[in-house]
């Protein structure tokens, strides 16, 4: 039998009964105003009781912390979901590097839990002291550290740390022996790479741009490429050519209909998940069914804010697990 | 003592210990699952102990037969029999089936009711359902009880 992940997964199951469902996401769309949606959900328990939350940006950040406090105490060796926390130590290390050029900024720039901690990056970056990164992370950093210092380009030390998370995800993935694993490093990176294509094809990026900010993947990047050079609807037909035919449907409707069908495509991954009572994939399936219900009430609640009208909403809300 | 009284007592340690290592890990597992599901929801305590009880009749129905076969062979009253060769190994082949299958049983019984507790967590309203599938894999134990009974009350000492 696979490792002892018997306890964590039927935890997990009980877990999953608080997940919002699809019905639950259209409940808080049909409330009027923001602060019905903030009440709609701290009534479901988020926010938690102990520290009284009104700001959205709190609760959710709160809610995040909360879920990988609760997969700490089920499997203690957090190395299995490197995987999943890669994009948030990447991003770290993006604004790390922003901040020890810049110098201080109030904001919150970090995302918390990340080993090493945003913070921690920073001080290693402003000391230069790159070896006490993880190996993987030195030479990524150094060089877009020395490129965002002497250009001041900031999108270019962007692509740089990103190119290099995309290829950490794809080696933590193959490294890695659980199946479901593997497909979301694949996913995660084929997608990464379409939303760089359809970006550069609307901004007009250069095939060097582009070739620098792609990992290889499942996809032709020099077809990728091609098409995204030639404009937005060459990269629908590239996609329609290939297993990601669906992006290239979603494109044609809707920027924000193919950011969806971005997330979706992982939940579509995950949701075999759902009959696993035994390993750890039924975990990662929660974890990234609740960032993914996270990620959705953050956008119910930022366009009720913004008084979008509801149908512009519905078009942005990701499908749910359960 | 005589090679065949031998052999009938490693025919009863047989059913006792290897039916006894497939309940362990059965009801181990299941109670592993039933540990994760009563740290978030603790009503549901009672459905998840029965499930995890299932697995834990193939030890029971190994220190039957164990037991069966000790009073056939006569070790329980204090004056073991002088068994034959042949009818030692008749006792021995007796109490494989449970033995056997007790462990094999055990272990799948356990994985199963791990299932069904992932059921109960999710539904408990669908308890009954859930119990009806480890309580399938009980129908070998019990095929392989009966044969053993059977077989060891046939042998003639």
């Amino acid at each position: 039998m696979a490792k002892d992940y018997i306890y964590a997964v039927a935890r997990v199951r009980s877990l999953e009964m608080s997940l919002f469902s699809g019905a639950t996401i259209e409940q808080l769309l049909a409330e009027k105003k923001y602060e019905d949606c903030i009440r709609f959900i701290k009534d479901k328990g988020w926010g938690g009781t102990e520290a009284d939350f009104s700001a959205a940006d709190d609760i959710l950040a709160y809610e995040e912390a909360k879920t990988w406090k609760t997969v700490k105490e089920m499997v203690p060796d957090m190395s299995e979901f490197s995987v999943l926390t890669l994009p948030n130590v990447y991003h770290n290390l993006k604004s790390a590097i922003k901040v020890a050029t810049m110098g201080e900024v109030n904001a919150k720039v970090f995302f918390d839990g990340t080993e090493p901690s945003g913070e921690k990056m920073t001080d290693i970056i402003k000391r230069t002291a790159y070896e006490e990164l993880p190996e993987s992370m030195r030479a990524v950093a150094k060089e877009a550290y020395e490129s965002f210092l002497h250009t001041g380009d900031g999108q270019l030390c962007d692509i740089i740390i990103d190119r290099a998370a995309l290829k950490a995800i794809k080696a933590a993935g193959e490294a890695s022996k659980e199946k479901l694993l593997q497909d979301y490093a694949r996913t995660y990176v084929d997608v990464s790479v379409i939303r760089i294509a359809v970006r550069s094809a609307k901004t007009g990026k250069t095939s060097e741009f582009m070739k620098r900010a792609m990992e290889p993947c499942s996809l032709n990047i020099d077809k990728l490429v091609q098409a995204a050079l030639a404009g937005e609807d060459d990269v629908i037909d590239y996609l329609l050519q290939t297993e990601y035919k669906e992006a290239g449907e979603a494109l044609k409707t809707s920027s924000s209909a193919f950011e969806c069908w971005c997330d979706n495509q992982i939940i579509e991954t995950i949701k075999p998940q759902k009959y696993n009572s035994f390993t750890i994939g039924a975990i990662v399936a929660y974890i990234l069914a609740r960032l993914n219900e996270i990620k959705t009430v953050r956008i119910v609640l930022s366009g009720k804010e913004n008084h979008l009208p509801e149908d512009a909403i519905r078009e942005r809300i990701r499908e749910m697990y359960v | 003592m005589t090679m065949g009284t031998v052999l009938a007592l490693l025919g009863a340690s047989l059913a006792v210990i290897l039916a006894g290592m497939g309940s362990a890990f059965g009801v181990a597992v299941a109670g592993q699952a039933a540990s994760g599901v009563v740290s978030e929801d603790p009503n549901q305590f009672a459905k998840v102990l029965i499930l995890q009880l299932l697995p834990g009749t193939q030890g029971i129905y190994g220190l039957l037969v164990g037991f069966i076969a000790l009073s056939k062979i006569g070790i329980l009253g204090g004056s073991p029999a002088e068994l034959s060769l042949q009818t030692g190994l008749m006792v021995l082949a007796a109490c494989l089936p449970i033995a056997v299958v007790g462990l094999v049983s055990g272990r799948n019984q356990g994985k199963t009711a791990v299932s069904a507790i992932g059921i109960v967590a999710k539904k408990p309203d669908q308890f009954g359902k859930a119990m009806l599938f480890p309580a399938m894999v009980e129908t070998y134990a019990i095929l392989a009880l009966l044969v053993s009974i059977l077989a060891v009350n046939g042998i003639p000492v």
